[in-house]
């Protein structure tokens, strides 16, 4: 695949014109989804009349669980995708790839907004979640203040820069008699505001993440433990919504049998390299520079993490930054899913499998408690099917999708 | 196209320059990043001084903390077999139980306060840090110290239960109920309703040896380290309840004490001390630095959030980045031009 055929200077205008899926909704993929939706709404229900006990393991020695683990410290890093690629688009200015970005908007419209349901979901007092936009009980030294506010007004924004694709699919007469028209001038000559601040706050919130963790001191394992960590959880943020991208373009060209982006996707992986190069001298130069590298080869619980976890992370590198490998689309697929899961085992070893509160405390979750996430999650991509179904999300050229698996 | 490829180029230049500002910044206040100041004892600062050595592990304090605080007694379902309703038999501070006495054992336990072979007790419940995490943590302000007693108190009407003070708690002190549908954080608020009432803690109140003592926290260090200065087996006038108070002590041997206070500088200070004969640790009293983590986290989001000036001054060159691109792109853009009139 010839990469130069795209340049920057002259986006293909093809690529740009976003369109509707179509076809059936309800479909058996859908269907199973649906189940697990059901089946974790069932707990939710549990949650709710019962208590968070009856349905989780959560204890006060691990008072934070999956659901605020992978729903929303790994969740939203899968929901970087829109950040990742309008720091890219908009900022470095890189329009070649601008046919991505609907549709890593949409991800990070659902992977946010879902965090903030599982949110809901886990707040042990949530009839008083309210509060959190109180001017009176603000707490400006918590960095959890700043994690909800910033992630609240990031949702905001994901739904104002994705709300084009809602008014371009309006019938005109339901626009004009809203006067809709209006807003659709509005958004497209300020959208470089809500664009900016789509890229700041995702920063703010994604650091944030990290500086959470500053808070567990000698709980958490020293392999983990570094001021550096708001940093850290900014570059893997970053790394993951470009991994995100990858592999919502593969996952959706091979269901629906749309054109290669292959092109574009051996170029974005170049990206990803530098991105996770950048971590790992960041991760072992702050663990030479405080001696604490030995403790990597202990082989004890948490060397072993951290061992599997840098290893995930090295692997991608050795095939994006090789033309040859990348060129392979199994492998490229294969360091894509790598990168993913070395983002959110560092994300799940720094909140839960490299602490240890003491006081011999453990946590695994419970059934019930992971169905929920596993409920929440099919809901996101439920939610994303229809969507993009239903609205100008994926580029065009679909005319030949008749007869698609699903 | 020259133009063109000009334009690109300068656009990119300007961005490369955004973006390693952008990065450069917060780099290097990280590197220069220090802690925020630590906090000082507030002026009239009350607490308690825990003497294990004292303590013969009665629960009296755990019962009179129950009927202080409206608190239920606790029934473990591996005790249930036995204890059919009738005794408390909380093992650790929870939901219900907001102080607790637990016990260490070592081999035959043929002695009070000997690491080996032998047996100690120790109390479990909030030491009101000087510098807390709980507070530094809590979103919402539900978390208060007083400015002169400098007792932690929780307020639950403004709590949201996300839990992160007791996640962030170095002595894992404040519980939420998992068990209720409308659980609420648990802690010890040192007997704040009674203060008032010029009574004392209900713990140190009904403390029979003296074992959990009253007091302003500078006496009490000061009677702490009067202790450690004892020859062991001395005998000493321990006072009850408060110190200085007009309740009548009693004589007892001194014990053979660990030669340090623990409390006084753990995790920048708190307002509880205690005197152990048996390591610390081995009475899941952590081992902390003399910093406050509240001190480390704090001084991270100051550093990056100064004044809201990095965040601004980030925003405004994404502003003029994302404008002039986005721009440049949709004037190309032969799809969004239907009804785009005079934007120009």
């Amino acid at each position: 695949m010839n990469v130069s055929n795209f340049t920057a200077e002259s986006p293909d205008p093809a690529l740009e014109n976003h369109q509707p899926l179509g076809g059936a909704i309800v479909t058996k993929p859908f269907m199973i989804l649906g189940l697990f939706v059901l089946i974790g709404g069932y707990f939710i229900l549990r949650r709710f009349l019962f208590g968070m006990g009856d349905v989780s393991h959560m204890s006060n020695g691990f008072p934070i669980g999956t659901w605020v683990v992978l729903d929303v410290v790994i969740g939203t890093a899968f929901g970087c995708g829109g950040f990742a690629m309008a720091l890219l688009v908009y900022i470095l200015n890189r329009n070649v790839y601008h046919p991505l970005i609907r549709p890593a908007l949409l991800g990070g419209v659902f992977g946010y907004t879902l965090a903030g349901l599982a949110v809901m979901i886990d707040l042990g007092r949530y009839w008083n979640a309210f509060n959190l936009l109180l001017p009176w009980y603000a707490q400006i030294n918590s960095v959890i203040f700043e994690v909800a506010l910033c992630v609240m007004a990031y949702v905001t924004v994901l739904w104002i820069e994705f709300w084009p694709a809602f008014l371009e699919r309006m019938p005109p007469a339901f626009k004009k008699r809203f006067n809709l028209h209006k807003m659709q001038i509005f958004l497209r000559r300020y959208m470089y505001v809500f664009i900016a601040l789509g890229v700041l706050l995702p920063t703010m919130h994604q650091s944030s993440l990290g500086s959470v963790l500053l808070i567990m001191g000698s709980k958490l394992s020293p392999l983990w433990y570094t001021t550096w960590l708001p940093l850290l959880f900014l570059i893997s943020a970053l790394a993951m919504g470009y991994g995100v991208v990858m592999l919502e373009s593969t996952l959706v060209q091979r269901a629906f049998k749309l054109p290669s982006e292959a092109a574009l996707l051996i170029r974005l992986s170049r990206v990803g390299a530098g991105l996770l190069t950048l971590f790992l001298v960041v991760r072992i130069g702050d663990l030479l520079a405080r001696g604490q590298l030995g403790l990597a080869f202990a082989f004890d619980r948490y060397s072993i993490l951290f061992l599997i976890e840098t290893t995930l992370f090295a692997a991608p590198i050795l095939v994006f930054a090789s033309k040859r490998r990348c060129a392979n689309s199994r492998l490229r697929f294969l360091a894509t899913i790598s990168l993913l899961a070395a983002g959110s085992l560092y994300r799940m070893n720094g909140y839960l499998l490299a602490i240890n509160p003491g006081n011999g405390w453990t946590y695994f979750p419970s059934a019930p408690e992971l169905l929920i996430t596993v409920g929440v999650v099919c809901l996101e991509i439920m939610l994303y099917l229809i969507f993009i179904k239903t609205l100008p999300v994926l580029p065009g050229r679909i005319a030949e999708v008749a007869g698609r698996p699903s | 196209m020259d133009l063109e490829r000009r334009q690109f180029l300068r656009g990119a230049a300007g961005a490369i320059a955004t973006t390693a500002a952008a990065v450069a910044a917060p780099v290097n206040e990280a590197a220069a990043f220090g802690p925020r100041e630590p906090k000082t004892l507030p002026p009239k600062a009350v607490g308690m001084l825990y003497d294990s050595t004292l303590c013969v592990g009665c629960k009296a304090c755990v019962t009179a903390c129950k009927q202080a605080n409206g608190k239920p007694p606790e029934q473990p379902e591996a005790l249930a077999a036995w204890n059919q309703g009738t005794w408390d038999t909380a093992e650790d501070i929870s939901g219900k139980t907001l102080n607790v006495i637990r016990v260490y054992q070592d081999g035959n336990m043929s002695q009070k306060d000997r690491e080996q072979d032998g047996y100690a007790f120790v109390k479990r419940h909030c030491l009101h840090c000087v510098d807390p995490s709980c507070i530094s943590v809590c979103p919402v302000s539900a978390m208060q110290k007083d400015p002169v007693t400098g007792i932690v108190t929780h307020n639950p009407d403004a709590c949201i239960g996300c839990r992160y003070c007791v996640y962030g708690c170095p002595f894992n002190v404040p519980q939420y109920q998992f068990d209720e549908p409308f659980g609420q954080i648990a802690k010890c608020q040192f007997c704040n309703h009674l203060q008032a009432e010029g009574k004392l803690p209900a713990c140190c109140d009904v403390c029979p040896t003296g074992a959990s003592l009253f007091g302003l926290v500078e006496e009490l260090q000061a009677e702490a380290e009067r202790r450690l200065a004892q020859k062991p087996g001395a005998p000493y006038e321990f006072p009850r309840g408060k110190l200085g108070g007009d309740r009548p002590g009693h004589e007892a041997p001194v014990g053979e004490y660990q030669p340090h206070v623990y409390g006084e500088k753990e995790s920048g200070g708190t307002q509880v001390r205690y005197l152990t004969g048996v390591p610390h640790e081995k009475l899941g009293l952590p081992e902390l630095p003399d910093h406050a983590y509240s001190a480390v986290s704090e001084g991270m989001q100051h550093t990056l959030y100064k004044g809201m000036i990095a965040p601004l001054a980030l925003l405004g060159g994404l502003v003029v980045l994302a404008r002039r691109n986005a721009k440049a792109y949709h004037d190309e853009d032969p799809t969004q031009t239907d009804d785009e009139e005079g934007t120009r």
